[in-house]
């Protein structure tokens, strides 16, 4: 109790200066917490993803469709119980900057093998039965202020034209983590308009969404299925949806690395700037160390002293940061909008965050406490600051 | 008189000796406070120079005379498509340049992605396919082939930029290629001079729509008789109401394709210098308040001495400022080294690889100095202000 107290009394001798570093820590910590957040959140599709679920797609590219009656065939390979499909849609709302996932769907196969859009039966029923209906997130309604009959014209990049589709359903997200920035309407509006206009395009479709029964043998069936179109006109890739959502990710790793090695820049900063300020009370109080000594206190007490001041600075930032993160993370998610549909800060990030906030208090003390130590008291005691 | 004339030359200001001296007397914590400024002033010059090599990379990719047709509302050469119907149409306009041979310099190509595994790490990546013909080549002078020769059309060969070379399996000179039911083979290898050609594969035009089984082109290119009448013939093309086609020069379509992720890169890089440089201002201010409080008499006798207060605010100031500049200074030292390096990565609104590189531009050097300086100021002024408002009794006081 009594070391406790003196380490705090010490702690805020220099007011200033502890106010100074401790608003250093803090931000460096929120910083470093909302800038893991955008790392977490890039992650955020793999994340969410259901193992029982395979994504097949021609295996040139993404850009390549492939024919509908892939469909048919996919079902028969043994271990698949359901088959669905989507199309990448890349429309514009008014203007690029309003970016959010568009897929025409199937719309009877579809929602069954995605349980994790929660939808009322009321407004799944208006939407089967409008085909030019359209569901939208939860989270992109309210982004763009859409009620249940909006009229939602979007501009075709890769079929072209404007469509304009009516806001049938909104869904909501089973848990936080489910993206409610997307955009689904009828795979077969697509088709028809499609049908009359580019006859050569029609009966493609972009992806197939494929259930399997055991997620054990995902390899299996999708190797099984990838050899059904073999040496086809389209031949297939098959891979997990995992696996496939990490492809995009991975596509931007490098983008994805800096911004983590700059997550750890922060706090190397901080630990100069904490490094400076221990250092600095500690030749300050060089005499006091050395009467401490004199007194018959172990060279290891005086260590303790300044770990301890450096540790409580450092954590009492760490934990104000960590409590900024959540507005801070909530406020920046929400300017994003569509573009990190999953803004949320992880545990691991608030352990990480306790951690760096550790480590800079220890790092930041180890020189000016080992020095503390070894001073003589003789020199010590004709130590001027 | 003489007096104030000592006064007027020599009190004007304290020596920058003086201040500098300051800065070298304290090692450990001046070490300390210009190397949080240095790493603030490194991420701050990186990703503006980051920024800057992904504009310059796509803004050399075009050429000022060339024009660009694709598909009304596409926005890349990958989403556009163009019949051969249309493409004859285009091909027709009186505006086109002729070559040296009497052809029209127009190259009718076909753009694809198609999916390569990166060597070092087996991921796969969107990689552009471009299919081109002979005129395509003359269109594009900054391309040279640095290694093996250039593909024989009618065959399936094909020559890599050299970033794909480098950076994906089966793309080096030499090595084959399987995609589109085909093998491919690598003949050449070719450098765009530091283009967005660098991350294509090319290939002959024909053989690609073959085995990408289509019937359209994806976009046109073409030369411009006379640069100037770009817009004439823009009118002439988007006027047109057989062509769903719009014309774009080609140094603003590449633009274009950059804007997203280069505003990405500088909008996040400047937002996290900022928040940074509040640590590194802060440890400016720490240090710069312990300047002050250890050196109270010595500011006394300063001010006792004729000193007025405003040359104590500058010395203050000055001593800040030069840790600015140190630290700013290493910073963009560090900085200057990332220059060797190359960075490949997707871009956001073609969904293709892209390599570019770091590239550090005089404006850049200016405002990362300004920067660091600027911390410098914004540390030093109130610990300064603090320095110069000490009363010269209270100082001498103090010791």
């Amino acid at each position: 109790m009594f070391i406790a107290t003196l380490v705090v009394k010490n702690a805020v001798r220099h007011k200033l200066r502890t106010l100074l570093t401790l608003v250093g820590i803090v931000v460096a910590i929120t910083a470093f917490g909302l800038l893991r957040t955008i790392v977490d959140a890039w992650y955020a599709g793999a994340e969410a993803t259901s193992s029982a679920r395979l994504i097949t797609r021609n295996a040139i590219s993404l850009v390549f469709s492939m024919p509908l009656n892939y469909a048919q065939k996919i079902r028969q390979v043994p271990g698949v119980s359901a088959v669905t499909w989507a199309n990448w849609f890349g429309g514009v709302y008014i203007t690029e900057r309003n970016f959010f996932p568009q897929f025409a769907i199937d719309a009877a196969t579809y929602l069954d093998m995605y349980p994790e859009f929660v939808l009322k039966p009321e407004e799944r029923k208006a939407f089967a039965v409008d085909r030019a209906g359209a569901i939208a997130g939860r989270k992109l309604a309210e982004q763009h202020g859409w009620k249940l009959g909006a009229q939602i014209p979007l501009r075709g990049t890769i079929y072209p034209g404007t469509w304009t589709f009516t806001l049938r359903a909104i869904y909501d997200g089973v848990d936080a983590k489910t993206d409610e920035t997307q955009f689904l309407f009828h795979w077969q509006y697509l088709n028809e308009t499609i049908k009359t206009r580019f006859p050569r395009w029609r009966d493609q479709t972009g992806v197939y969404i494929v259930q399997i029964r055991d997620p054990g043998q995902a390899a299996e069936v999708s190797q099984a299925i990838d050899a059904t179109f073999k040496n086809s006109l389209g031949e297939t890739l098959t891979e997990t949806e995992k696996a496939f959502q990490l492809g995009f990710v991975a596509m931007t790793e490098a983008i994805l690395l800096a911004i983590e090695a700059v997550s750890f820049v922060v706090i190397v900063i901080i630990m100069a700037v904490m490094a400076n300020t221990m250092a600095m009370t500690a030749r300050e109080r060089y005499a006091e160390y050395a009467t401490l000594k004199a007194l018959g206190f172990a060279n290891g007490f005086v260590a303790l002293l300044i770990f301890a001041e450096s540790i409580a600075i450092a954590l009492a930032g760490g934990l104000l940061g960590i409590a900024l993160t959540f507005p801070l993370s909530d406020a920046f998610g929400g300017a994003m909008g569509a573009l990190f549909p999953v803004f949320l800060v992880s545990e691991q990030t608030l352990l990480l965050q306790i951690g760096a906030a550790l480590i800079v208090g220890v790092v930041a003390a180890a020189v000016p406490a080992w020095r503390a130590a070894q001073v003589r008291i003789v020199d010590g005691l004709r130590a001027v600051a | 008189m003489v007096c104030a004339r000592w006064r007027d030359e020599s009190m004007n200001g304290v020596p920058i000796a003086y201040i500098a001296r300051n800065l070298a007397a304290r090692r450990l914590t001046t070490i300390l406070t210009a190397f949080g400024m240095a790493l603030v002033v490194y991420v701050f010059a990186t990703v503006l120079m980051l920024a800057a090599g992904l504009e310059a990379t796509l803004i050399a990719t075009g050429q000022p005379d060339n024009v660009v047709v694709i598909r009304r509302g596409a926005q890349s050469e990958v989403q556009s498509g163009v019949e051969r119907l249309a493409a004859g149409i285009v091909e027709s306009l009186p505006d086109i340049a002729t070559g040296l041979n009497g052809e029209r310099l127009i190259s009718k190509e076909s753009v694809v992605l198609i999916n390569l595994p990166k060597r070092q790490t087996g991921k796969p990546s969107n990689v552009v396919i471009r299919g081109v013909t002979p005129t395509g080549l003359t269109l594009r002078p900054q391309v040279k082939i640095v290694e093996g020769r250039m593909f024989r059309p009618g065959t399936s060969e094909i020559v890599t930029g050299s970033a794909i070379a480098a950076g994906f399996r089966g793309a080096a000179l030499g090595e084959r290629l399987y995609f589109a039911q085909r093998d491919w083979t690598v003949v050449g290898v070719f450098d765009g001079g530091r283009t967005g050609f660098d991350s294509e594969i090319w290939g002959d035009s024909e053989q690609m729509l073959q085995a990408f089984r289509r019937t359209g082109f994806s976009a046109l290119v073409f030369r411009l008789n006379d640069s100037g009448r770009f817009d004439a013939v823009k009118q002439e093309i988007e006027g047109d109401p057989r062509l769903t086609l719009e014309a774009k020069r080609e140094t603003r379509f590449y633009a274009d394709q950059s804007e997203a992720l280069s505003k990405f890169i500088s909008y996040l890089g400047t937002t996290i210098s900022v928040i940074f440089s509040i640590g590194a201002i802060i440890g400016a201010m720490i240090t710069m308040y312990a300047s002050v409080a250890s050196r109270t008499s010595e500011i006394g006798t300063l001010r006792a001495l004729g000193f007025s207060r405003s040359a104590i605010l500058t010395a203050f100031l000055s001593e800040s400022l030069l840790l600015g500049l140190a630290g700013g200074t290493v910073g963009l030292l560090a900085a200057s080294f990332m220059q060797a390096l190359s960075i490949s990565t997707m871009n956001f609104q073609t969904f293709a690889e892209l390599a570019f590189t770091f590239a550090l531009t005089p404006a850049i050097v200016a405002y990362s100095l300004a920067f660091a300086l600027l911390m410098g100021f914004v540390g030093g002024f109130l610990p300064a202000a603090r320095a110069a408002r000490l009363k010269i009794v209270d100082a001498l006081r103090a010791a």
